[in-house]
């Protein structure tokens, strides 16, 4: 079964980048533009994993992974969370390795880099 | 024509050179790129083409150009926990069982043939840093060999750029290993403290090894070797492995119809042990049934 990933960017060209590279990953895609859209989606459905933007209108992904960790997925069964942004600064990362998230890709990256990432979550 | 423009005696030269200095041949998918890896090499040294630089080469007597052209042919490619699945297996099995053979002198010895810029010996020790209290009282050397003076230079600085730094590596290490800085991505001093690094030929030269080597890796270079070049490559291995010791070649790399001095382990998926060894202890087996 193929595994899900919820790409979320208010970027239209990041999502199709992303989108592009997954799909030849044999993953199946679903896109938010925001962390509101993100959450919305994430309350009725569970991916494997989500590649979060940190900046984007209405909610940041920093807010979105705040709100992301009082949602219930039961024991081990919680979506993994790859940031994927701009911010590359070791303050930002720190951060949100201390928010949840499991892994962190510095923009620009390209194909390797992304299935590296998503190989270290146990996702690919 | 072998490549691009220049001569084909200018391709022969450049392989010749290669291959004396490295032991490494030019497969024909490489050949191609030849003009293009020494382009800056030619640009550093104001030399307009290939078929000057290979007079220049066999006239100057430059030290430097000759470095800088061998080191501009040679393949770096390495990453962070190149294999992870690799590193994985050897965390949990390779160094359990020299952990047990070795507890009498305490003593761990990590040869990295190949190492390139460092990548890969920084992996190593960073693992074996986050078992710090199971290798506390222990001697533990990590010692990286490379013919690529430039690579070497590089490893030594432990500086990587956001690409290099992504590749295989755990956000989680990446912060606790390496600084950020202008320049990149800076290992700290207590990880580079760790491992040491020298411009060998492991064809000819002895690796600083201070005891026989416990883990030997030797990934993606042996073929680069013609197999005369392997076997021998093969031999000075075997000459500096200790009796128990593990070999970790490349994922397309095997011992199979390349040399006698190494077997698969049967214990250990992917690794190899000496042959002469291999079959007199079994002790992963044996304490497992005991």
């Amino acid at each position: 079964m193929s595994k899900s990933c919820l790409v979320v960017d208010d970027s239209k060209v990041i999502r199709k980048v992303a989108r592009h590279i997954l799909e030849s990953m044999a993953f199946s895609v679903d896109e938010a533009a925001d962390g509101q859209e993100a959450l919305t989606f994430c309350r009725a459905n569970r991916p494997d994993v989500i590649l979060l933007d940190w900046n984007m209108p209405v909610m940041s992904g920093m807010e979105f992974l705040g709100a992301f960790n009082d949602l219930d997925f039961g024991r081990d069964d919680r979506p993994r969370v790859v940031f994927c942004t701009t911010e590359n600064s070791i303050d930002h990362i720190r951060a949100a390795i201390e928010a949840g998230a499991d892994e962190y890709v510095m923009k620009p990256f390209d194909r390797e880099t992304l299935e590296g990432k998503l190989q270290l979550v146990g996702v690919a | 024509m072998m490549g691009g423009t220049a001569s084909e005696s200018a391709y022969r030269v450049l392989m010749g050179v290669l291959e004396s200095r490295t032991g490494q041949t030019l497969s024909p998918n490489r050949i191609w790129r030849i003009e293009m890896s020494l382009k800056p090499v030619m640009q550093r040294h104001g030399i307009g083409d290939l078929d000057a630089l290979v007079a220049a080469l066999v006239t100057s007597n430059s030290r430097q150009l000759l470095d800088d052209t061998v080191d501009a042919m040679l393949n770096n490619e390495t990453y962070f926990y190149r294999e992870h699945s690799v590193f994985d297996d050897i965390a949990n099995s390779a160094l359990e069982h020299i952990h047990r053979i070795n507890l009498r002198e305490r003593r761990l010895t990590i040869w990295h043939c190949g190492v390139s810029t460092g990548q890969e010996a920084y992996s190593m020790a960073m693992l074996l840093a986050e078992q710090d209290s199971k290798w506390a009282g222990w001697r533990v050397d990590i010692v990286g060999t490379d013919v690529s003076y430039h690579a070497v230079g590089r490893a030594r600085v432990g500086l990587y750029s956001q690409f290099e730094i992504q590749r295989g590596l755990p956000v989680q290490r990446m912060v606790r290993w390496f600084d950020q800085t202008e320049a990149g991505w800076l290992a700290k001093a207590d990880l580079r403290r760790r491992v040491d690094f020298s411009v060998q030929n492991m064809l000819i030269d002895r690796p600083p090894l201070a005891a026989p080597a416990d883990l030997i890796f030797c990934r993606n270079l042996l073929l680069y070797f013609s197999l005369p070049m392997r076997q021998k490559a093969f031999a000075r291995l075997r000459a500096v492995a200790a009796p128990q010791s593990f070999l970790i070649l490349g994922a397309g790399e095997t011992v199979l119809g390349q040399t006698d001095q190494f077997v698969a382990s049967p214990r250990l998926r992917g690794l190899y042990e000496p042959a002469d060894q291999q079959v007199r202890h079994s002790p992963i087996a044996s304490q497992a049934a005991a």
